[in-house]
């Protein structure tokens, strides 16, 4: 197994990817606010879903050797290498292995055959099947993927077979495939995907190559090693960060201090005093300041002067804006789902609980700060970059650029860490980096790099949500009424994901709450939606990063409150509507031994949340820490159905990532702003989880015949409650402001 | 700008920069090494490991004035017993999620091990907590370090 180097393949790629016919499309555009004026974002949406592949190809390398190309995601070479292109981006969740996993399992390919390679921006060829535009979120990798890599793979098989079977004279139907050799068993005869590369390329493509059934599978469901470790293990992977041009400088921005505002004058009579520096100049996000190499970039930019017009920006301070949101959810919102009559039954009184929660502004913090090579002239342009939406990058590009997309080519590099921040629907990254290559006459390569104080400073956050809870029991202790009210920012709207909205409401700002699977006869959930100049965006599980915190802990309380078991309580509010929801929980309890005696000092707490079609319980263990108010995790188990577990060792390790970043943000992080004004900067005071906060974490997957769903996001939303619902075990007090830690500034 | 001599993975090499410059942007605008990244830039997260004399450094605020002279080792040839011990272990393990802390991590490891050949959790705390891995890749990061540890013990 081995990772492709993007550099030397590049030329294998771009031959391979033959223009797909034309299919009708609608062009959207659309005016996008906050990211420049007057700039258009052309974005391409095909009409059709129908999945389409180049057709069946031979590409000659330098030797005259075949290169068998059935469709747009395999190709074998001659000496049996097969690489799969990858329409996702690797940033840690796995759709190198994953994918590859999948074309090899129908391709009877042995694992230590397979590459992976990141494929190209080509919408039509290499769209996300759940969203229709190339890209990469909503933990959707495997899920649209699933079907698609079989039967590329399927494909690339039968043609192999069809090409062994002519050659050698014998019946398709007698020959076998297993670990990369094909066999006929009565003439002895065997060889291997590279000696019939150029012949299968003649055969007819399959309209509908069959697949095995998941009983046959013999690579999906084990544990294959990863095919980007070693790369990573030794430093040889290539960022963003890494990739180089000749002759390209490094161009850092001085961005409004405040988040809708603009500058109004500058003087950069010190920074041209910088040795390295050689321009200035003013781009509609900020003053660029282009060098040779990062730290000339940084000094200059240190040492610009800017005068900035703070009209129409936001300059309220978090207090107030809490505040604001407080009002509003003292009051009904837009109702988003509505059952019996709540209202009716928590005015009646009786044992009720009222509660409210604030969650914070939140930056990705991608490891990898964020960053974009290009280069331009008058007819093209080439990217590098760690593009999660290839198909909004490369038109935002377009447009600004005043080319064509296609005319755009991107290559997607491995990413440092996303957890949504690449995925802007703004394309807020590549657009800079545009504006930026353009306003120095597209002269020379630009790399854009953001210092880690942009980036926490640069919006594109998980909104603040207020969130306003009522719940009522009767006698029995049984949950009679549920109000919940939501206030926060829409992520989609004025975006071209608007189209997902309806009737006003943006699914992002509810989900997790609209949706409580549990028997609650008088149920409302509503939202008052807020516009801030804070840009908001999704942030790894999107919505659920608080609407899970917030159900699953008041639900926590309500059963307290009727004295019955957290585990026992759920299951019977589940009942036997919600299998696999039942299913998780039930396997969580039987791995964490619920029930059993606790060590001493210790308190457990659970959470079950459904998110992205994947099911996940968690269990957390928690003791008191050492700072005052914060507990010490030390144990979390996690029960999760996902469906069919490609690569089990992958959703393990998302579920302990998802476990470590959820818990970290929940304890330790949030943004507030003073003045309109961001007060953190760095990781010192945007606290991240470190290896000795970090629990120990058991992981069960429930097994599942069912077409697999996201990993990457859904560990996530369980783990704050659960640690919640444990730490008012043990001291009696429910958090409802995060993060536990004081925030620092 | 000042001419600065220095031993980077036993090679020697000159370079004309600003005294203030961190060896973390020598290393990779400079020598065009690029294996140790940048994360923070203020000693806070550790991506930006490499040894120098011996000793676990963060590059990013180690000025080029500073580390002249010294004899500076980075993740691309990093090697020795410990060395490659836990880089197969981080393969072992597949410890990498998004992989852009991971050559900060080695660095920090190969050091650990260096000094305590068999360490402890909070040995492993000690010498790691200065290294943040956004991706929260802490459980194999550990397991990975306590196999390099047996694979030495042999
Ligand atoms: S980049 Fe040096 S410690 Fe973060
Ligand atoms: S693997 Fe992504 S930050 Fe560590």
């Amino acid at each position: 197994m081995q990772f492709l180097f993007d550099k030397d393949k590049a030329a294998l790629q771009s031959e391979a990817v033959r223009e797909p016919i034309e299919a009708s499309r609608r062009t959207i555009l659309k005016s996008i606010g906050g990211v420049g004026a007057g700039l258009v974002l052309g974005l391409q949406l095909p009409a059709a879903a129908k999945a389409q592949s180049g057709a069946a190809a031979v590409i000659k390398g330098d030797g005259g050797a075949s290169t068998f190309a059935p469709n747009a995601f395999v190709r074998i070479a001659p000496d049996s290498t097969v690489t799969v292109l990858i329409k996702h981006i690797e940033f840690g969740q796995g759709p190198y292995t994953g994918l590859a996993t999948l074309v090899a399992e129908e391709l009877d390919a042995d694992w230590s055959q397979m590459q992976a390679q990141s494929a190209p921006a080509n919408t039509p060829l290499y769209k996300n099947l759940a969203f229709g535009v190339q890209g990469t979120g909503g933990s959707t990798a495997m899920a649209n993927s699933y079907e698609q890599m079989r039967k590329a793979g399927a494909a690339a098989r039968h043609m192999l077979v069809e090409a062994a079977a002519e050659a050698w004279g014998v019946p398709v139907d007698d020959i076998t495939v297993s670990k990369g050799v094909i066999s006929h068993k009565e003439s002895g005869k065997s060889g291997k995907f590279g000696d019939f590369a150029e012949a299968a390329a003649k055969m007819t493509p399959p309209s509908e190559p069959s697949l095995k059934d998941p009983s046959e599978f013999v690579l999906i469901g084990t544990h294959l090693p990863k095919l980007d470790s070693r790369a990573k293990a030794t430093g040889e992977a290539t960022f963003t960060m890494d990739a180089t041009l000749p002759g390209m400088l490094t161009v850092l921005i001085q961005r409004p201090p405040l988040f809708g505002a603009k500058a109004k004058s500058f003087d950069d009579t010190e920074t041209r005093k910088v040795a390295g520096v050689v321009d200035v100049k003013l781009l509609p996000r900020g003053i660029a300041v282009y060098a040779e190499g990062f730290w000339a970039a940084k000094k200059g930019r240190d040492a610009l002067k800017v005068e900035w017009d703070e009209t129409g920006a936001e300059t309220r301070s978090t207090a107030e804006i809490v505040a604001d949101y407080s009002q509003s959810a003292a009051t009904t919102g837009k109702v988003v789902k509505e059952a019996g009559d709540a209202e009716k039954v928590l005015d009646a009184g009786g044992k009720t609980i009222v509660a409210e929660y604030v969650f914070p502004y939140l930056a990705h913090a991608p490891m990898e700060p964020l960053d974009c090579l290009i280069e331009a002239n008058e007819s093209s342009a080439k990217v590098w970059a760690g593009c999660q939406m290839p198909t909004i990058d490369q038109g935002a590009i377009a447009q600004t650029l005043g080319l064509r997309p296609e005319e755009v080519k991107i290559e997607t590099l491995f990413a440092g860490g996303s957890f949504g921040r690449r995925a802007t629907p703004v394309a807020d990254v590549a657009y800079e980096a545009a504006t930026a290559v353009d306003a120095i006459g597209r002269t020379r390569p630009v790399k854009v790099i953001f210092t880690r104080e942009d980036d926490i400073h640069g919006g594109f956050y998980r909104p603040l949500n207020v969130h306003k809870m009522k719940g009522a029991i009767d006698a029995e202790g049984n949950i009679t009424a549920w109000d919940h009210v939501i206030v926060g920012q829409s992520i989609m709207e004025g975006t071209p994901f608007e189209s997902m909205m309806k009737d006003g409401i943006d699914p992002t700002m509810v989900e997790g709450a609209d949706d409580l699977p549990y028997a609650i006869p008088n149920f409302r959930a509503s939202v008052h939606k807020k516009t801030l100049a804070v840009p908001p965006l999704w942030w790894r599980s999107v919505g659920h990063t608080h609407t899970a915190y917030s159900t699953e802990t008041f639900l926590d309380e309500l059963i307290a409150l009727s004295g019955k078991d957290p585990v026992e309580a759920r299951l019977k509010l589940l009942g036997d509507k919600h299998p696999r929801l039942t299913g998780v929980l039930k396997a969580v309890a039987e791995l964490a031994d619920w029930g059993s005696a606790v060590p001493e000092a210790r308190a457990r707490g659970v959470a079950v949340h459904k998110s992205f079609n994947t099911y996940v319980a968690e269990i957390a263990e928690v003791a008191m820490g050492e700072e005052d108010g914060v507990p010490r995790v030390h144990k979390v188990w996690v029960a999760v159905d996902c469906g069919v577990a490609v690569n089990p060792d992958v959703v393990r390790a998302q579920m302990e990532g998802g476990v470590g970043y959820g818990l970290g943000h929940i304890l330790y992080a949030g943004l507030t702003l003073d003045k309109g004004r961001i007060m953190q900067s760095n990781f010192d005071t945007y606290r991240s989880l470190r290896i000795n906060e970090m629990p120990e974490v058991e992981v069960t997957i429930v097994k599942s015949a069912e077409a697999p769903t996201g990993v990457g996001e859904p560990g996530v939303p369980p783990i704050g409650p659960a640690v919640a619902n444990a730490w008012a075990k043990l001291t009696g007090k429910r958090v409802r402001n995060l993060p536990f830690a004081p925030i620092e500034s | 700008m000042a001419k600065f001599a220095l031993t980077v993975n036993g090679k020697s090499h000159e370079v004309d920069v600003d005294p203030d410059m961190p060896l973390l942007w020598v290393l990779r605008d400079e020598l065009g090494m690029t294996g140790t990244k940048f994360g923070c830039g203020i000693a806070q997260c550790g991506a930006c490991t490499v040894h120098l004399d011996g000793q676990a450094q963060r590059s990013c605020v180690t000025p080029i004035e500073a580390a002249a002279g010294g004899e500076i080792v980075t993740i691309e040839s990093v090697a020795g017993a410990e060395a490659k011990a836990i880089q197969d272990a981080w393969v072992k393990h597949d410890v990498p999620q998004c992989g852009y802390c991971q050559s900060g991590q080695i660095m920090s490891a190969v050091a650990l091990l260096r000094e305590v050949p068999d360490p402890s959790d909070s040995d492993i705390d000690d010498g790691m907590t200065g290294n943040i891995c956004r991706c929260a890749t802490y459980v194999r990061i550990r397991k990975a370090i306590k196999t390099a540890a047996a694979t030495l013990k042999g």
